[in-house]
């Protein structure tokens, strides 16, 4: 009995050692609204790295759906949803990444994607199952982007 | 409250931008040869649309343009394909379609109809299983392949001979059930992107998604020759690569699936005058 306790310890010490702070994408806490407080990662995300998530097509391709002035040089930005220019000045850290982890904690039955979430529509292909959209590291990069977009 | 506030800020980029509202559908006038084509039409009382547009008035000028004459539509080089087979005797039975259907014009009013009940099989068809049927049955030929290129060939010849009719299929009676289906899987958000075919032609039609001028996602102009793979596209395999765009596995093209939805968006466009052979991008 005691043993197995301890072997069960183990086992999750290790699990959390592989992936030091990164939270798993079905262990992240949302608060009121959808927002997420806490960071993915536990450490800052790139806002270069970001921009380049945020505008590739197999990424975050969310220029498929919004329009954001800093990313002129990129031809072709959609409008399904609001215009992303001075998006950090409407909301927080907290609330960005909650509705990039999963918008429709925020938005209900939103269109836009989860980026961060396991299970999504049915029939997800094969390739794609059990998987995220982007990594965590990638999420805190285009958050990190995205809090430069102010008023 | 989040969501007035996104939609307030929605509202004031399409006025910053200064698009025309949300860049609708334009206003232009198809005609083929001189002949008028109705491009939109009124919806039947109580339909989840409020218009009825065809995919050819969300496309560019030029796109446009290359409906409008035979001669410069590149669909009718595969027509010319279709009229070869039609004649071409196949098969263990040393049969063409032409003996038994002297004239392909003889199946104008054939293609609003589809897909609808076949009584002899008991169950829905479209026009690549009544093909199918003639080959096989009374040809002694092999099948073609739903989406391939004789099957699409031979639905753009048959097809063009309804071109002006309107879209009016079935939905009641033994097709009822059916209908249900696809129109279930019309509103079912599948894929990683977790998107339904609703989201991007019911709810966004008129919006560019990034450079895509999403229209109503209509089949009134199937086949519909693509410049971007440059041959005739079947409604199954269309089907298939909106499904795949999503990362959603798609159905298999003629699949009870693809043809229960098939059936309930063709019944989406009744009204719709057929486009068909139709030119996209
Ligand atoms: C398929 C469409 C789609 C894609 C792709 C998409 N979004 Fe969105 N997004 C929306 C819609 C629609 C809304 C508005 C909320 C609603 O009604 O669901 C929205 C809202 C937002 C908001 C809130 C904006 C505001 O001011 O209210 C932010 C921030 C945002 N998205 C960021 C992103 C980022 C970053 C990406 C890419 C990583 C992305 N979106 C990809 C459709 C999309
Ligand atoms: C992410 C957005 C999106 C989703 C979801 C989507 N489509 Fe499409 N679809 C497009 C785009 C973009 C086009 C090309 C431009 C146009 O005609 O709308 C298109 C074109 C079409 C066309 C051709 C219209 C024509 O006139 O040539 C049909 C039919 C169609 N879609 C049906 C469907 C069906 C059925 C589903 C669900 C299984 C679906 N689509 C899901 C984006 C989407």
């Amino acid at each position: 009995m005691r043993s197995i306790a301890i072997a069960a310890i183990g086992a999750a010490f290790f699990a959390t050692a592989v992936n030091a702070a990164e939270v798993a994408p079905d262990s992240v806490m949302f608060g009121e609204d959808g927002v997420v407080s806490a960071s993915l990662t536990g450490a800052p995300g790139d806002p270069a790295k970001g921009k380049s998530v945020f505008v590739n097509r197999k990424l975050g391709n969310c220029l498929a759906c919004h329009v954001n002035s800093d990313a002129t040089e990129q031809s072709f930005h959609g409008e399904i949803g609001p215009s992303l220019d001075g998006a950090a000045s409407r909301w927080n850290e907290a609330e960005l990444r909650g509705i990039l982890v999963n918008s429709k904690m925020t938005f209900d039955d939103s269109m836009m994607p989860s980026f961060y979430r396991l299970v999504n529509g049915v029939r997800t292909m094969k390739k794609f199952q059990g998987k995220t959209i982007l990594t965590a590291a990638q999420l805190e990069d285009v958050l990190a982007y995205l809090q430069t977009l102010k008023e | 409250m989040k969501k007035l506030l996104s939609t307030v800020a929605c509202g004031l980029v399409a006025m910053s931008l200064g698009q025309a509202a949300f860049a609708d559908a334009d206003d232009h006038k198809l005609s083929v040869d001189g002949v008028a084509i109705s491009t939109d039409a009124k919806p039947m009382e109580g339909g989840p649309l409020d218009e009825l547009i065809s995919g050819w008035r969300f496309r560019s000028k030029e796109t446009q343009s290359l409906q409008t004459d035979d001669f410069d539509n590149p669909s009718f080089v595969f027509v010319e394909d279709g009229e070869a087979l039609f004649a071409a005797v196949d098969g263990s039975e040393g049969k063409s379609c032409s003996n038994c259907h002297e004239d392909v014009a003889e199946f104008a009013g054939l293609r609003p109809t589809l897909p609808r009940w076949n009584e002899a099989k008991g169950k829905l068809y479209s026009m690549e299983q009544y093909i199918n049927d003639c080959r096989v049955d009374r040809m002694g030929a092999d099948k073609w392949k739903w989406t391939g290129s004789n099957m699409t060939a031979m639905t753009s010849l048959i097809s063009l001979q309804s071109r002006g009719m309107p879209i009016s299929v079935a939905t009641d009676g033994p097709v009822a059930e059916a209908y249900e289906q696809g129109k279930e899987i019309f509103y079912t958000r599948v894929g990683q992107l977790d998107m339904a075919c609703a989201n991007c032609h019911e709810d966004n039609y008129g919006a560019y998604i990034r450079a895509d001028h999403l229209s109503q996602g209509q089949i009134n102009g199937f086949p519909t020759y693509r410049l971007k793979n440059a041959k005739m596209n079947s409604i199954h395999a269309r089907f298939k690569g909106c499904m795949k765009n999503i990362r959603a596995e798609p159905y298999k093209p003629g699949s009870a699936e693809f043809q229960a939805l098939e059936l309930y968006v063709a019944s989406r466009g009744n009204g719709l005058s057929v486009e068909s052979p139709s030119v996209r991008n």
